[in-house]
């Protein structure tokens, strides 16, 4: 395993200009999300329209390159996804940092499914994990709307 | 004293981290174990093993000579005045717990004020914490000036008619700030105020003498002071120990157990509850002796020089910001890099072997205060060589080329 792998140039320019860091106008849902052990935090905002389709989501928060780079790299490929694909996503993206290869889904294509590999590289650094898989966690607590602050010392 | 003879009595340094030597930067979470201390272990378990102060037979009596003389010899270590002045608990934490416990119990009322500074380790708060609830208890911090220290009159600003416990850190762990302990102490017992220290990163690098101190309570961690973990020691005043209730209530504390009622056991057995650490105290002896074979006087000589140096080395390095700058202060280099997250420096750090802590290092009260989530850390011990401290540089410089690419 290299550094190379885990700071991966994709990675260090989303952790370093992390797209979609901002707070949407008039979101409909958000969720904060805490990793005490490092200190990462983020807030999610989601803009859910009447056919469930997300029209805008955005976050804010503070974090080592991982976690900001996840955050960013997600938010980019969630928008326009159905509250369907949004759990698919998540489902699979979990999976594929935890154990399997790759990634199964069909919602994204190629290119983008490289993005997300992207931060497969934390699997040598068992440590990190939690850094990578923050905001999908955070994800999913705002789309349940749920006021409970997702705390990565309470999973995994 | 040669750092490379005492070095080659740290086993752990024979090994390879990621193909690379180790510089081990992370004393102040824990410490490196010598062979000598390795070896007491290994040799109890396989020579002499018994359970302390019970039985009668050849084993048991050798045993309990044997863990009563880590006792000893830690009483004449800090200069205690009396060996039942040392009770062995599971680690410093316990030892807080204990006296925030049997104290709260005994002692406070609701309304009452617990002192603490903003400096303090997770383990010398939420111990005290409980006692808000339980007692209704109030806790006052005491500030830190801008050098990350925590002055006389910081503590004397916050004392009010209704504190009734003092707990405050011997030694930051994070900005490394070493605290005036004695004159603190006298402070407190002019207004008649116990105080509790936690020496967790005090007595690891610097010489303790508890009667000339004189501060009523002094935790320690034994596997921060090249010893086993598992083990802690409370450090207690005699009038202390024999007014608080005991702490836990088990095999080997009691005097006589009746179906009406129960007495307790003398000093040092009442708060010693259970079947104890023994491997680990006996062990522990064998860290004295290795402190003492160097001298604490050349291990605070050693690792002053070193900070300095440390300081130095990273102050020269533009990108890095050191937390806290006290005048006086141990062998801690907290920092920051502009635009690196400290567990990104962390992890690339390691890859060259060099191991540092990154976090808030159980001080997120302080880390609030200096308005940062995380902090990168090295500290250092005795066996620890200026050459880390450059490697430490080196591995800083690749973090940046790496961010910078």
């Amino acid at each position: 395993m290299d550094l190379k792998d885990l700071y991966q140039e994709i990675i260090l320019d989303h952790g370093k200009n992390p797209r979609n860091l901002r707070k949407t106008e008039n979101f409909n849902k958000d969720a904060k999300g805490h990793n005490p052990l490092c200190g990462d935090k983020v807030h999610i905002f989601l803009k859910i329209d009447e056919n469930k389709n997300i029209s805008d989501i955005s976050f804010e928060g503070s974090g080592c390159a991982i976690s900001m780079a996840s955050a960013s790299i997600m938010t980019d490929l969630m928008k326009e996804k159905k509250e369907k694909e949004v759990k698919e996503l998540v489902e699979d993206f979990l999976q594929m940092i935890k154990e399997s290869p790759e990634m199964k889904t069909k919602i994204i294509n190629e290119n983008e499914k490289t993005k997300l590999m992207s931060l497969s590289g934390v699997k040598q650094y068992p440590m990190r994990v939690k850094c990578a898989t923050l905001a999908w966690h955070t994800l999913t607590s705002a789309m349940s709307n749920s006021q409970e602050e997702t705390n990565t010392e309470k999973f995994d | 004293m040669n750092i490379n003879n005492i070095k080659k009595q740290f086993p752990i340094f024979n090994n390879k981290v990621h193909n690379n030597d180790l510089v081990y930067l992370d004393s102040a979470n824990s410490s490196q174990k010598p062979q000598m201390v390795v070896d007491r272990i290994y040799d109890f378990y396989t020579k002499e093993f018994s359970n302390v102060g019970r039985s009668v037979h050849y084993l048991a009596v050798a045993a309990t000579n044997l863990y009563e003389s880590t006792r000893t010899m830690m009483q004449k270590y800090i200069n205690a005045k009396d060996p039942n002045e040392i009770v062995f608990t599971k680690g410093a934490t316990e030892a807080i717990n204990l006296v925030a416990n049997t104290f709260g119990q005994k002692f406070l009322r609701e309304g009452d004020e617990i002192l603490l500074t903003e400096l303090e380790h997770h383990s010398n708060y939420v111990p005290w914490h409980y006692l808000r609830k339980l007692k209704g208890v109030k806790i006052n911090f005491a500030e830190i000036n801008n050098d990350g220290e925590i002055t006389l009159e910081s503590i004397e600003k916050c004392i009010t008619p209704k504190t009734k416990m003092i707990a405050i850190t011997h030694l930051s762990n994070v900005t490394g700030a070493i605290l005036p302990i004695k004159e603190i102490t006298s402070l407190a017992h002019s207004k008649n105020i116990p105080i509790l220290v936690d020496g967790c990163q005090g007595a690891p690098h610097l010489k303790l003498d508890m009667q000339d101190i004189d501060c009523d309570f002094y935790a320690i961690s034994c596997h921060k002071m090249y010893g086993p973990t598992g083990l802690g020691v409370l450090y207690a005043k005699k009038k202390w120990l024999d007014t608080l209730p005991p702490y836990q209530g088990g095999g080997g504390m009691i005097r006589e157990v009746k179906k009406e009622g129960i007495s307790f056991g003398d000093l040092p057995n009442k708060y010693e509850a259970g079947t104890m650490a023994t491997a680990q105290v006996i062990a522990f002896g064998e860290s004295i002796k290795f402190l003492n074979q160097i001298g604490i006087e050349n291990i605070e000589k050693h690792e002053s020089e070193l900070t300095k140096y440390g300081e130095e080395v990273l102050r020269k390095n533009n990108s890095v910001k050191l937390v806290g700058n006290p005048k006086n202060k141990g062998s801690v280099l907290s920092f920051t890099l502009d635009g690196i997250h400290a567990h990104d420096i962390a992890t690339i750090l390691d890859e060259d072997g060099v191991a540092i802590r990154a976090g808030h290092h159980c001080c997120q009260i302080l880390h609030d205060k200096l308005g940062l989530s995380a902090t990168a850390r090295a500290s250092l011990g005795v066996y620890n060589t200026k050459d880390d401290l450059d490697k430490l540089n080196e591995s800083i410089n690749k973090c940046k080329k790496i961010f910078d690419r």
